[in-house]
């Protein structure tokens, strides 16, 4: 397999951002009402993933260190709003219909994400196929919520109706829906034990931002540093305190036994 | 618009967190306590009430006679990140009691799309200076109302006995959604 089809593989199915790594959560809740508004949204926001990818691997070398997650987020923030003005130009229905989750598409931490950890490292064809393998990731984990809840709630899919409308619950098209699909989703995960970032251990830390680091561009996370290596070192620490007493409680023991035995002779 | 509407309806009626689902993150990572839960609300509050005061002016007095409005979005987050990043260093210069209280949070909010979220609205909407000010502070405090409600509720969860695979995420989730069931009860009001 090369690197190409690997990294395709790898955002739709091995790190899906929707399934696996739980990111970009506020589009996900807010727009996935129907299968068409989740379909748009995520194809919006694989669009952006592969120029903004590709733009930041050609300019890897280029932007200093210290600045890059505001040159990362100036260059999102450009093409977010190219697509925009592209959506109202063109897709006037799909632009009315995703309204002010367009522009947030800047604060989608899954392009943050994958600026940091893969554009700004690797060269641009395989940025841009990582891009487009996230951005598919994404756009299916829409869909398939987005499936979900208009089959459940207004009896539909794609707009096509299929179940009377006595039987629509319009529960799940509503706000509070969007939480129960979500959370009786990560309880399946939980249940068939998936590989989820909901499944890990670290994300019962007591830190500011949870601990929960697969949701982490490495942008806010400064301040938690400090903490990180402060618990890590603590932890040695007492890892080595502990193998030390159980060091000396073992010696002790055996010097017992060996005076115990002297004393028996 | 008096104050009272603008409260209820940006408050309650359609709270940003259960209602529009914007800063679901924070809502969801930070609330494991309630100290800390309301420490980010704070934090939020403060940084949301005064980018809605600062985007106001830009919009009005520098992108709109330049005819530069399409760049709403990169010149909002390139403010709201200079905004926090100001904050953090007048808080540790002049309040250091605030900052202790606050400091930790103040950099995970530059990602928090709520901030852009209202930023964006205001200007949609049309709203006036003093609404939009106002609205920032309501929709904020809205957010905090939120997470400190769910904090106290997860506090309890600790010592339920839940169903295996329904621990950790799961819970709280169907927590989120029995409050948004709850705040949908508000939609009448306004």
């Amino acid at each position: 397999m090369n690197t190409y089809t690997e990294r395709l593989k790898n955002g739709i199915i091995t790190e899906n951002p929707t399934f696996v790594m739980m990111l970009g959560m506020c589009p996900t809740l807010a727009v996935t009402s129907s299968a068409m508004n989740g379909l748009g949204m995520g194809l919006t926001t694989t669009a952006v993933l592969v120029l903004s990818n590709a733009f930041i691997s050609l300019l890897r070398k280029v932007i200093p260190d210290k600045v890059r997650i505001p040159a990362f987020i100036v260059v999102v923030a450009s093409f977010v709003t190219i697509i925009q003005l592209l959506l109202q130009a063109f897709l006037q229905d799909l632009n009315n219909a995703l309204g002010v989750y367009i522009p947030l598409i800047v604060v989608n931490c899954i392009i943050l994400g994958r600026a940091e950890s893969y554009a700004s490292k690797n060269p641009v064809l395989p940025s841009i196929f990582d891009g487009l393998g996230m951005g598919l990731g994404f756009t299916v984990g829409l869909t398939l919520i987005g499936i979900c809840r208009e089959v459940l709630g207004s009896g539909a899919i794609f707009g096509f109706e299929f179940i009377p409308a006595d039987f629509h619950i319009t529960f799940f098209v509503l706000a509070p829906g969007a939480f129960l699909v979500l959370a009786c989703l990560t309880a399946l995960q939980n249940k068939l034990k998936l590989p989820s970032a909901t499944n890990v251990p670290g994300g019962d830390s007591g830190m500011a931002c949870g601990g929960n680091c697969a949701q982490c561009t490495g942008a806010s996370c400064v301040a938690n540093k400090g903490i990180i290596e402060a618990e890590r070192a603590a932890q040695k620490a007492a890892q080595a305190q502990k193998a030390k007493e159980a060091a000396a409680k073992a010696k002790a023991a055996k010097e017992a036994a060996a005076k115990k035995a002297e004393k028996g002779e | 618009m008096n104050i009272f509407v603008i409260m209820i309806s940006s408050m309650l009626v359609s709270n940003v967190v259960l209602s529009q689902f914007l800063g679901i993150c924070p809502f969801l990572g930070v609330s494991k306590k309630v100290e800390t839960a309301a420490g980010m609300g704070a934090a939020v509050t403060f940084v949301i009430t005064i980018a809605s005061a600062i985007t106001y002016p830009i919009y009005y007095f520098i992108l709109k006679p330049l005819k530069l409005e399409y760049l709403e979005t990169i010149a909002f987050i390139l403010i709201i990140a200079a905004l926090v990043q100001f904050v953090e260093m007048v808080l540790k210069k002049f309040m250091p009691p605030l900052y202790e209280a606050l400091g930790v949070f103040l950099p995970l909010i530059t990602t928090n799309c709520a901030v852009l979220g209202v930023a964006i609205n205001n200007i949609t909407n049309g709203l006036g200076f003093i609404e939009s000010v106002l609205t920032g502070l309501f929709t904020a405090l809205g957010f905090l109302v939120a997470i400190v409600i769910l904090a106290s509720i997860r506090e309890h969860i600790e010592f339920n006995d839940i169903p295996e695979s329904f621990k950790g995420t799961p819970i709280v989730l169907v927590t989120a959604s029995l409050m948004a069931i709850a705040f949908c009860g508000f939609a009448g009001l306004v």
